[in-house]
């Protein structure tokens, strides 16, 4: 290995590794976010460039081939897709990178079995990020199955904890013993301890409902990050470690603050397959008062008087594509010089923050979005509160029923504005199944209906006043 | 080459780094954070390189073939998704991006 080639390959990684960081930094604030990840990708250029310079690399025609057939779909798909879908798509990627971990810790372990040695500890790290990675590429497959329509219902079985716990076992022992034999190890037996890994990412998953998605992809991405990390141990890779450990300890951050966001402990989210019960038909046994519909034109004179408007977006204003007429609305009720604002409840949406994004996509500025924290107390104020396929964080039995399940979830307190307007398609519960008595409100009317056909029919009967 | 106890240092280092880096981001954020993050990540692909660069037997090949063709997926896919969603972050006050 000739001295500059080393020197020069070590400066980029350590010059990516710089820019990484710095770029998740300036990402964390909306106002140099946007720069932010235009540092971290060129990191990424420079550093793939100068891995060409790696002393005794071979198959340059196969890494050029690869590389483009990975880059064109991923850039296509990228470009293409709705923000809507994002989660689903940072999911797909976010696999992509846990399943290329994988298959690092697939090529050096086979090599071991060919004669070639690794020291002991160099041969764990790449069996445990061979694991996550697998894990993390399979399960990101399933979730982005859910997400995407394709797999509707969550497969529960009985003892199907049971079973996964062995799977998990059998994995960690079959990688154990990959491990101890060392160059030992037959390549069947390091084949099988793929196929293990794998279904049990697929196992583990299935289970979980897609409301909770969203922490489980962002435990993913701090799992292909620790993969990644893992890899970088065995191949002495330091833009690997860093760049691997930084994103699994941020990811495992950003997934404590969703859990908690939801008030549940990861296991719980893990474990339980709570979310699954999704889309049942709402009985409204034990709920006092009835549900009250609205129709447009009296709710819009509703809103176009009032002094505030709050509005609580949720998954439903995402799947009906209603947030270009929503900020429509909100322009029109500014005019009016009524005062609008946004809430955003933290687990809103699939993913953490989908909510902003989309809003962003219609062109609403960020001054206007508020956190729950922040807005909880303006309720009580609010003249009007427009909930728009929102349920179970707008729903006042998480503060009041200790029996309910999502007892305990901080939500938005809707249910103390003085009149509460929710636009929803039908009578269904939310993904929790559980009972919103946030409707069945003296002051809440429904307004139901498509959300995007609702919200034009609002701006329009704000036109004719 | 990185080994051993400085591989360790670094390893906690970085996990500090991590923890910290994004300790206070806002919640309106967090899709994109996880996307740049899920972005960074794809660093992977230089391994990969390393793994397919290195391979012999056509086994080997066809893994670190499969390798670099996800690792770039995550990088370029990861790359372009943040940057879609942070062009929109304005400002009701005009300029800022």
């Amino acid at each position: 290995m000739s001295g500059w080639q080393n020197m020069l390959i070590q400066s980029v990684y350590f010059l990516a590794a710089a820019l990484f960081i710095l770029g998740l930094k300036k990402m964390s604030s909306p106002v140099t976010a946007r720069g932010g990840i235009v540092w971290a990708g060129v990191g990424m250029v420079l550093a793939t460039l100068v891995t060409f310079l790696y002393p005794h690399l071979g198959n340059f025609g196969l890494i050029i081939l690869a590389i483009m057939i990975g880059a064109l779909p991923a850039w296509w798909f990228a470009k293409k897709v709705a923000m809507t879908d994002m989660p689903q798509m940072i999911a797909i990627y976010n696999g992509m990178g846990g399943g290329a971990a994988a298959t690092i810790a697939a090529v050096e372990l086979i090599r071991v079995t060919g004669g070639h040695s690794l020291t002991p500890i160099v041969q764990t790290l790449a069996v445990l990020g061979a694991i996550i990675g697998s894990v993390s590429f399979s399960g990101s497959l399933i979730a982005f199955a859910k997400l995407q329509g394709l797999m509707r219902k969550s497969l529960l079985f009985s003892g199907q904890q049971v079973v996964n716990l062995v799977m998990f076992v059998l994995t960690l022992v079959l990688g154990i013993i990959v491990i101890l034999q060392g160059s030992g190890a037959s390549i069947e037996m390091v084949i099988l301890f793929f196929v293990l890994a794998l279904v049990f990412g697929v196992l583990m998953t299935l289970p979980i409902g897609g409301a909770d998605m969203p922490v489980v992809i962002s435990l993913y991405n701090a799992l292909t990050g620790l993969a990644v990390a893992f890899e970088g141990f065995v191949l002495g890779n330091a833009a690997m470690i860093i760049a691997g450990t930084v994103v699994g300890a941020a990811g495992t951050l950003l997934t404590q603050l969703m859990a908690k966001a939801m008030n549940r402990p990861l296991s719980n989210v893990l474990f339980s397959g709570f979310g699954a019960k999704g889309g049942q038909e709402a009985t409204g046994e034990g709920v006092e008062g009835s549900l009250k519909p609205i129709d447009a034109t009296d709710a819009a004179i509703m809103m176009a008087y009032a002094q505030q408007v709050i509005i609580v977006p949720g998954y439903g204003m995402a799947v009906a594509q209603a947030q270009h007429k929503i900020w429509e609305l909100t322009k029109a009720l500014t005019e009016r010089d009524v005062r609008v604002k946004f809430a955003i409840h933290p687990v809103a949406g699939r993913m953490p923050g989908h909510m902003n994004v989309l809003l962003a996509e219609a062109g609403v500025p960020y001054d206007l979005i508020f956190d729950l924290e922040e807005i909880n107390a303006e309720f009580e104020q609010a003249d009007v509160a427009l909930v728009i396929g929102a349920n179970d964080v707008v729903n006042p039995v998480a503060r009041t029923d200790p029996n309910s399940p999502i007892y305990g979830m901080p939500i938005l307190n809707v249910d103390k504005a003085k009149n509460v307007v929710v636009i929803k398609r039908g009578r269904g519960t939310g993904f929790s199944g559980v009972e919103n008595y946030l409707f069945y409100a003296d002051n809440t009317r429904m307004l139901y209906g498509d959300g995007q056909k609702m919200a034009a029919e609002l701006l329009q009967g704000m036109k004719v006043l | 080459m990185i080994e051993g106890f400085v591989a360790l240092y670094i390893f906690m280092l970085a996990a500090f780094v991590g923890y910290e880096v994004i300790g206070r981001v806002p919640v309106i954020l967090h899709t994109p954070l996880m996307s740049g993050s899920n972005f960074v990540h794809g660093i992977v692909l230089v391994g990969a390189m390393v793994a397919l660069g290195h391979a012999e037997t056509p086994l080997e090949q066809v893994i670190g073939f499969i390798g670099v063709v996800l690792a770039t997926g995550n990088a370029v896919g990861g790359y372009f998704v943040t940057e879609r969603m942070l062009e929109m972050f304005k400002s009701s006050k005009g300029g800022a991006k």
